[in-house]
Order: structure tokens, then sequence, then C-alpha cells
């Protein structure tokens, strides 16, 4: 069953082309990542499929309904985080759940479960107004809100943008067990790590998809053995990496190197070079790309 | 002996019964690379604040840039850099106009000005950007001239609040060879950042668990005490032993 479908769809603001033509396909129940940098286009990609705004061109359905024409049923039956953070400032915790469930016809009784997990750590607050929280209740808050009517379809917009990283794990175990309770989620970031909690995966540059598919495939598809390097002095080794005449590609990694070698070239000569250059204690090993890697190379914007 | 261009004794920061920083001790060297890290909520915002001259201690002391933070505020203001992603530049200016405006708010003469604008300009292959208005910028470039002119005028250390947050992969290994190259020319750069690869980077680190300074060390040390193989882990271990509520 497909979720959500979007067809070539362009948007331009002025002179400057936001998107270009964006085609995807979102299956019930998966947990489908838009991942890029900021400017690249996330944010404008959600205000077309949640109905806000309108393309210039292409088409898109959610559950079937056009996001244009029927609009109206599709805002029942969707939640969004935005970026942004756009709940009441001046209600408390509970008002303004209260109030998203009013808008919704619904109740905050009759879908409590969805949200348990995540409101009860916020619930001591309850009685506070939302701009007295602090960042991470307040996307918890936001979370909420979006789910409060049981929404089909979840779009998140960058929602660990500013995060620190252990927050940011929980917030994935909250996303995971909302994909078992069968809600599809949309849920863009510029985190490259998170990419692999993900079903399927778009990488996004400049308004264009540079790939679509599993993290897994993507991974697969990598054209080149992938070497991490570590020596003695890495600062230094930046540079002389650079210098070296068997390296196609070169990227700090936190604690290594991820190294791509020029056709031909092999580990043992980039060992001889190192050790000419009198570092020590140099270790090579083959490694798997991360999806990072591979959105470096696919970018094609290599230092 | 070594410079010291940060040192802080014991500095506390109370709003009413809640203790946002707890007596936090610490230096940093000329030239150093310090990673500032903690979950949100720890109190860095709030540690920043004070080191940057904008909120007086409640208790404790500091020196900033060779000047006292609770007694000459404004004298740490004029000797640091400030950049954050939140606020850089002021996207309605030109790019000329944002390096003017800053070079003379931090009271460098005409002269100087314009030559450091070219030498930043070419440094950053942004000369053809020169007339450009800040906000038609790629946000790669944005950040990478933000942070040029948090160091215009030449400022003992700068302070970086998570500066590479949502910039694409490429453009964040660019910024931190900016970083390396501040650093060689003698300034201290005191860094936080959410990227735990970025922590690495750094000569040493701090990391912060509800108000205290739980972890200091250079990345390596702080792997082998934790038995972690990455900076990740170190954090994850650190950070789920926080009992705050935020």
């Amino acid at each position: 069953m497909i979720a959500l479908s979007a067809h070539k769809i362009n948007k331009s603001y002025g002179t400057t082309q936001a998107l270009t033509n964006l085609s995807l396909e979102v299956e019930k129940g998966e947990i489908y990542g838009i991942i890029g940098p900021d400017g690249a286009g996330k944010t404008t990609l959600f205000r077309i499929l949640t109905t806000l705004l309108l393309a210039d061109s292409g088409t898109a359905t959610i559950n079937g309904l056009d996001v244009v024409k029927d609009y109206k049923q599709i805002r029942q039956v969707i939640g969004y985080m935005p970026g942004r953070f756009s709940l009441y400032q001046d209600l408390t915790v509970e008002e303004n759940l209260h109030f998203f469930a009013t808008v919704f016809h619904t109740t905050i009784e009759e879908n409590y479960h969805l949200i348990e997990d995540i409101y009860k750590q916020i619930e001591p607050f309850k009685t506070r107004r939302t701009a007295k929280l602090s960042g991470g209740m307040k996307q918890k808050l936001a979370l909420s809100c979006a789910l409060i009517h049981k929404p089909t379809v979840l779009f998140l917009d960058v929602p660990t943008t500013g995060v620190d990283p252990v927050s940011r794990k929980e917030f994935w175990e909250m996303l995971m067990k909302l994909k078992v309770e069968g809600i599809t989620i949309i849920v863009s970031t510029p985190y490259m790590d998170e990419a692999t909690r993900c079903d399927r995966i778009a990488l996004i540059l400049d308004g264009q998809f540079l790939k679509v598919d599993t993290p897994k495939n993507i991974i697969a598809d990598y054209p080149y053995t992938l070497w991490s390097v570590q020596a003695s002095r890495m600062h230094r080794l930046l540079r002389d990496l650079a210098d070296s005449p068997f390296i196609r590609s070169s990227f700090s990694f936190g604690e290594t190197f991820h190294v791509t070698l020029n056709h031909q070239a092999t580990p043992g000569q980039l060992r001889e070079f190192l050790m000419e250059r009198s570092y020590s204690d140099i270790a090579i090993q083959e490694i798997q790309p991360t999806v990072e890697d591979c959105f470096m190379l696919l970018s094609k914007r290599q230092a | 002996m070594e410079e010291k261009v940060i040192y802080t004794e014991k500095l506390t920061k109370r709003f009413g019964n809640f203790t946002a920083v707890d007596q936090i001790s610490f230096e940093v060297a000329k030239g150093e690379i310090f990673g500032f890290l903690g979950a949100n909520g720890a109190g860095k915002t709030t540690a920043m604040r004070m080191l940057c001259g904008l909120s007086r201690p409640t208790s404790g002391t500091g020196s900033v840039a060779g000047f006292d933070i609770a007694h000459q505020p404004e004298k740490v203001k004029r000797n640091i850099g400030y950049m954050s992603q939140k606020f850089s530049l002021y996207e309605d200016l030109k790019v000329w106009e944002n390096l003017r405006l800053f070079g003379g708010i931090y009271g460098l003469k005409n002269k100087e000005i314009a030559v450091k604008t070219d030498a930043i300009l070419r440094e950053l292959g942004l000369k053809k950007e020169r007339e450009s208005l800040v906000k038609s910028l790629p946000l790669g470039w944005k950040q990478k001239l933000s942070f040029s002119v948090s160091i215009f005028h030449e400022p003992k250390v700068v302070f970086l609040d998570e500066p590479t947050s949502g910039v694409d992969p490429v453009t964040r290994r660019q910024f931190w060879e900016l970083i390396y190259q501040a650093s060689e020319r003698g300034i201290t750069l005191f860094v936080t950042t959410h990227y735990m690869d970025e922590a690495e980077y750094c000569d040493r680190v701090s990391i912060m668990v509800d108000g205290r300074i739980e972890a200091l060390d250079s990345p390596k040390t702080l792997r082998h005490q934790f038995q972690a193989s990455n900076m990740d882990e170190v954090f994850q271990q650190l950070a789920r032993k926080a009992t705050r509520i935020e």
C-alpha cells in the first residue's frame, strides 16, 4: 500500500529553484528519511506534502488524496511537526495538547496510548506555560500534539536539530515504537548517522535527490573500496593525505580518515608513503562506508 | 609557563534555587581547540554566557583573554570573538558591508578593514560575492564567512556555539580546516557541537553533566578512560548519568 506518492515536484522562490523534479513513493508503515543539510529543500518539500504550500508543477497524493484538491481531508489524517517550534507559547503544556485534540475532534483520552511514553515525561510540568519549557521538553510536547489525533502519516521536519546525541537516540527509539503502531513516518534530518534508522532514505542536496533507496543498498552501491587510516599526528595527516599521489578522496571521520585510493594504488603503497614521511602507529583497514561517505561522494563537492 | 587564555575557578551560576553551573574549574591554553560538550540543559549555554561577559557569575571567578569576567565584562567582550548558527551575519547587508560593520564595531581602522576584507574574500574564494546580499549565499558559505567575521579583529579567543549545525558534510569538514588554521595563528577556539566526530578534532574536550564538568581531557585519553571506541560512546556513558530534569 502506498501512503504517499509525489511526482516531479518543482518549486522556485523568485529566481531560486528550491526543488527540482522530486519524485518519491512511501509505503504504508515505512519510516522514510529525507537526509540532507539545511537549505537543501527539505522544509519546502514538507510544506508542499502537508498542503501548506503549492508546488509550481508536479502532483502529490497522500492515502490517494490529492494535496491540492483534497487538502481539507488530508489535513485531518496527517500529523506535522515543523522544524520551527509552532505551538502556542502562552498556553500551558496541557492546554496545547487539549487544543490540538479538540481541533481534530478528538480527546486526549481517546489516543492517550499513542503519546503516553512521550507525554508522561513532560506531564509533571503540565501546568507550565509552553514558553518556559526547555528545548527537549518542547520537542516532546510538539510530537505529542502532532500525534494526538492518531494521524496515518506523520511528518517530522528536522526533529533532532540542536538535540544532543543522547536525546537524539531516545527520540529515534520513540519513532520505532510509533512505527509498530502502523503510522507512516516521513522524517527529515541533517544528521547522516540517523539515516540507518530509516527503512528508506532520499539523499537531498540543492533541491534534488542524489539517491533514493534503502540505507543498506546505498552503502552497497558505494563504488570504491574504502579504507580507514590512522597514524600519529592526525592534524598533519590531513595535508599529507591530500598531497599523496595514491589518494582519490580523503575525509576526516572523528578519530580516523576515510580514504579511497586511486586506480591501481594499494594500501601498501600508502603505508610506505606515510612511513617515508615518518609517521608511526600507522593503521590502514578496509571498512564499510557510512551513509555520510555515500552522501559526500554523490554530492561531488569533494575538497 | 604556557599562557592561559581562559581560566575559571569554581565558577557558579544560580537562578533562584536552581544551580545551572556548579563550581566548574578549568583552563584553556593559547591556540588550543577546546570542545565544550554536554547534553541539552547541562549548563553549557549559561557557562558560555558567563565566559563572554554576558552574565555575572553567582560565585567563583574566571578570566578570559586576560580580563576578569565578573568585573571587566566590557573588556572581555572587546577581546573575544563569537559565532553561533542563530546569530552570525546580517542577511540584508552585502558581504562587504557585514565585514565593514563588524570591523567598525571592533574599532578597526578603515584601511585595515579594506585590506582584511580583500584577504578574507580571497581566502574563502568569495571575491565574486563581494556585492551579494548575505541572504543569497548558501548556508555553508555563510558559516565560513561568519567564522571569518568572528575573528576579523584577531581576538585571543573565539567562542563557536554549534557552528556546523545543519551544514553539509563536506562544508563541515572545510569549516574545521578553518578552525585548525586559526589555532595555528595562536587563536584559542572554544567550541560546542552535537557532532561527536567533531569532538575528536579538539585538542581537549570537557563534558558537562547537570552543571558540573564530569570529564576533561584529550579525546584519546577519554576514550581510554571510558574504554570506548569513540567519543560518542564516551558522551553516551556520561550524559546518561544525568539526573536533572530539564
